[in-house]
């Protein structure tokens, strides 16, 4: 067991994959002689060289494109997108085409495709860097979307999702790549669909994925003070949805607070929220709570741009809320 | 956002209440709890307590006036909320709707068709100000008479066989979770000492075939409950010298008020509840029998605290029900239900099961046609009731069938004589066969 960083963990996930199938390819702006924006690609280019690790133009539709059609005809592109808001501009050869050519091929063509990088707010890049676009990708049937929080499942999420034999989106954030953890020596995977229950509680259950996982340890912590119990659930994959893990959970505490850094229409969590609605609807003592970030740009005042998103203090008043811990009217 | 308070049903049974006094004034800041006004139900007046916190900002129903459940009474908010889109929605959802223009139009002969003619009558409304997120304005309103409740608080009251209409919701909006379901008295659950009504001829004895594992040849030793019964019991008898009255009372006017008045509920009151209230009405006209033997002095009690007599693993407990005299039967029941659901669950504290003024037992559901019983101390009577079974009894001179049922009380003679015996058992007979009299 070492500690790794996400950064070093997703480079050691790309690292063992491109040298156990000659088939993948890592590609996208400065990935190879730049070692990545995010140095995520490090020391592959010398490693693989210039045929496998591919600087691509700044252009991601181009790129996006490439990348599909090569998996149709037998790679395995790893399509790195410098930010999730760049690839707005690929989403037509995601949405279009790697999603449908399964389906639309009758099976004769599949696309083992990963598109990566990192999504969701950072801090001081305003509006237009800063959004976190999950529900773009989870929205559309034919692509897997995962989200991890912890090196580990980066590792043993990326390795899955290059083996895949389908289109999988992988959702990193920028803020955890530097984000420390235990990583074991040995080679895993964590499978694609399962969510993970990183500390059991009986009063509730507060559900996210990527980056605000870490709030929800925070403000189970805080809870916890309180001798309330959270039981806290990592998605790690948005699509498919580990729905028993999160069911059974709910059944078990009558009541969930669903966190999405993402504003709050049409977004991962409101469709959370929406199943387990529906799924646990008898079984839960108050409404499905909602914390996500304000539906507005991304301010770039810090102060204004923190106060937007999920904060700790934003889950714990909602968790009472559930609880019917904390007048609402204060 | 400024909230609805609604007409609530402060009893199972009300479905209008007047208002016959506000105790907050407009502008008033008030906590969740906090008194709001009085409101006569059917039944009496009762305190209204604030269902939320915040300032009271508009009183909509005044003193002396009525409002069916579930109807606006008052707005609560933030001050300088807006009340008035609140009183004008109440208004609008009572107000009776419109006709429709639709059938108007449908019965002039007319080739156009109706849609299209139909759809450019209205303006066009104005274009919605940019909202983000839409939230709804306001909560869904439920029918009158129906509380908010979590779905949890509904399947648990379900389960438990509790009315949700006699809960006080303690949620958002007065929102009944499953915290307060959980408080509530629970509604009589069915043990043996709650079935007497069960003809012996019908009833299956409930113990009946069921196997007792182990105990032939087996040396066990004494339970701390077992071991209280026996000295408890062998000091009862051996010192209060027992004597035994017996009484046989027909149940048919008992049994047809009973069913008269379970019409409609959701949850029937027990025989029991109505033998409790009618033995208290009895020890209210015969307090030599409602009284404890204490060596020196004879303690006359000054409440009906009626224990009754309940079989569980591993013996019996006796929960009471205080002060029969001041509660109805509905009160009765449901703590009577609660204290037998705790005194299966074993969680009876002592103060709910000792120091019954008085003392029933009740086998009818075994089929027993009749039995005595050891005096409950610290009172100084025990009433043992047998199954209640169709008999052949002589009428006006004819013979008819008539369910009876066997009452036999036992009595310390240091306490009570035995025509006062006699004199409690015959008033509590003609309080059964004609419940009108309890009320005289």
């Amino acid at each position: 067991m070492s500690q790794l960083s996400y950064r070093d963990a997703l480079n050691r996930a790309l690292d063992e994959e491109l040298a156990r199938d000659d088939a993948v390819v890592l590609m996208g702006e400065e990935v190879a002689e730049y070692d990545g924006a995010y140095k995520v690609s490090r020391g592959l280019l010398g490693k693989y060289g210039p045929e496998r690790i591919l600087d691509t133009p700044i252009t991601e539709l181009g790129f996006t494109g490439l990348g599909v059609g090569a998996a149709m005809v037998g790679l395995k592109p790893v399509v790195e997108w410098m930010t999730h808001n760049f690839a707005l501009l690929a989403l037509d050869q995601v949405v279009n085409e790697a999603a449908k050519t399964r389906h639309m091929s009758g099976g004769q063509f599949n696309v083992p495709i990963v598109f990566r990088g990192p999504n969701g707010p950072a801090e001081f890049l305003s509006s237009q860097h800063s959004q976190a676009l999950a529900s773009y990708w989870v929205h559309v049937p034919g692509i897997k979307v995962v989200a991890p929080a912890f090196p580990a499942d980066a590792y043993g999420l990326l390795k899955s999702a290059i083996r895949d034999p389908d289109p999988v989106v992988v959702l990193e954030a920028e803020m955890l790549y530097g984000f420390k953890g235990e990583v074991p020596d040995e080679e895993f995977l964590v499978p694609i669909g399962k969510a993970a229950i990183l500390r059991p509680g009986e009063n509730i259950t507060l559900i996210s994925f990527s980056k605000p996982v870490h709030l929800l340890l925070q403000a189970a912590a805080e809870l916890a003070k309180e001798g309330i119990e959270a039981e806290v659930i990592d998605l790690r994959s948005l699509r498919p949805l580990d729905e028993d893990t999160l069911m059974a959970s709910v059944a078990r505490t009558g009541r969930a607070v669903v966190v999405d850094e993402s504003w709050p229409a049409a977004s991962v969590g409101s469709y959370v929220a929406h199943r387990i609605a529906t799924e646990c609807f008898d079984l839960l003592d108050a409404p499905v709570e909602f914390v996500s970030s304000e539906d507005v740009p991304m301010p770039y005042n810090h102060a204004l741009e923190l106060a937007v998103q999920p904060s700790v203090q934003k889950i714990v008043n909602a968790a009472k809320k559930a609880l019917y811990l904390e007048n609402p009217h204060g | 956002m400024a909230e609805p308070i609604l007409m609530t049903a402060l009893s199972p049974t009300m479905t209008e209440g007047t208002i016959a006094q506000w105790l907050a004034q407009e502008g008033q800041a008030l906590k969740s709890g906090d008194a709001l006004c009085e409101v006569e139900t059917d039944k009496a007046t009762m305190t209204y307590e604030s269902p939320a916190s915040g300032t009271l900002l508009k009183i909509i129903l005044q003193a002396g006036s009525a409002a069916a459940v579930g109807q606006l009474i008052a707005v609560i908010g933030k001050p300088g909320d807006n009340w008035e889109d609140i009183a004008a929605q109440a208004k609008s959802a009572t107000a009776p709707a419109p006709a429709p223009a639709a059938p108007a139009e449908t019965a002039k002969p007319s080739p156009a068709p109706a849609p299209a003619k139909a759809a450019p009558v209205s303006a066009p409304p104005p274009p919605p100000a940019p909202v983000p997120v839409a939230s709804p304005q306001s909560a869904p309103q439920l029918a009158p008479g129906v509380p908010r409740s979590s779905p949890l608080a509904r399947k648990r009251a379900k389960e438990k066989g509790i009315d949700l209409r006699a809960i006080r919701g303690t949620g958002p909006g007065g929102r009944i979770t499953v915290r307060d379901v959980e408080n509530a008295h629970a509604a009589p659950a069915p043990v043996p000492a709650a079935r007497p009504a069960t003809p012996a001829a019908k009833g299956k004895p409930p113990v009946a075939g069921a196997a007792v594992k182990g105990l032939r040849g087996d040396r066990v030793s004494l339970s701390k409950m077992r071991a209280i019964i026996a000295s408890r019991l062998s000091e009862s008898y051996a010192q209060a010298p027992h004597y035994f009255v017996r009484i046989a009372i027909d149940m048919e006017r008992l049994f047809a008020l009973r069913k008269d008045m379970n019409q409609g509920r959701e949850q029937s009151l027990s025989l029991n509840a109505f033998l409790l209230k009618l033995v208290a009405a009895a020890l209210e006209r015969h307090p030599v029998i409602n009284a404890s033997w204490q060596g020196d002095a004879i303690q006359y009690l000054p409440s009906a605290d009626i224990g009754l007599a309940v079989a569980i693993e591993g013996g019996l407990i006796t929960p009471v029900v205080r002060a029969c005299e001041t509660k109805g039967i509905e009160a009765i029941d449901a703590e009577l239900g609660a204290l037998i659901a705790k005194a299966r669950s074993g969680t009876l504290v002592p103060e709910e099961y000792t120091g019954a003024s008085f003392t029933i037992s009740n086998l009818g559901a075994y089929g027993v046609e009749e039995f005595t019983a050891i005096i409950n101390p610290p009172g100084s009577a025990i009433l043992a009731l047998g199954a209640v079974a169709e008999e052949s009894v002589v009428r006006d001179g004819a013979v008819v069938p008539r369910r009876i049922l066997h009452a036999t009380l036992s009595s310390d003679h240091r306490v009570i004589d035995g025509a006062q015996a006699a004199a409690f058992l015959a008033d509590l007979r003609a309080f059964i066969e004609e419940p009108a009299r309890a009320l005289l």
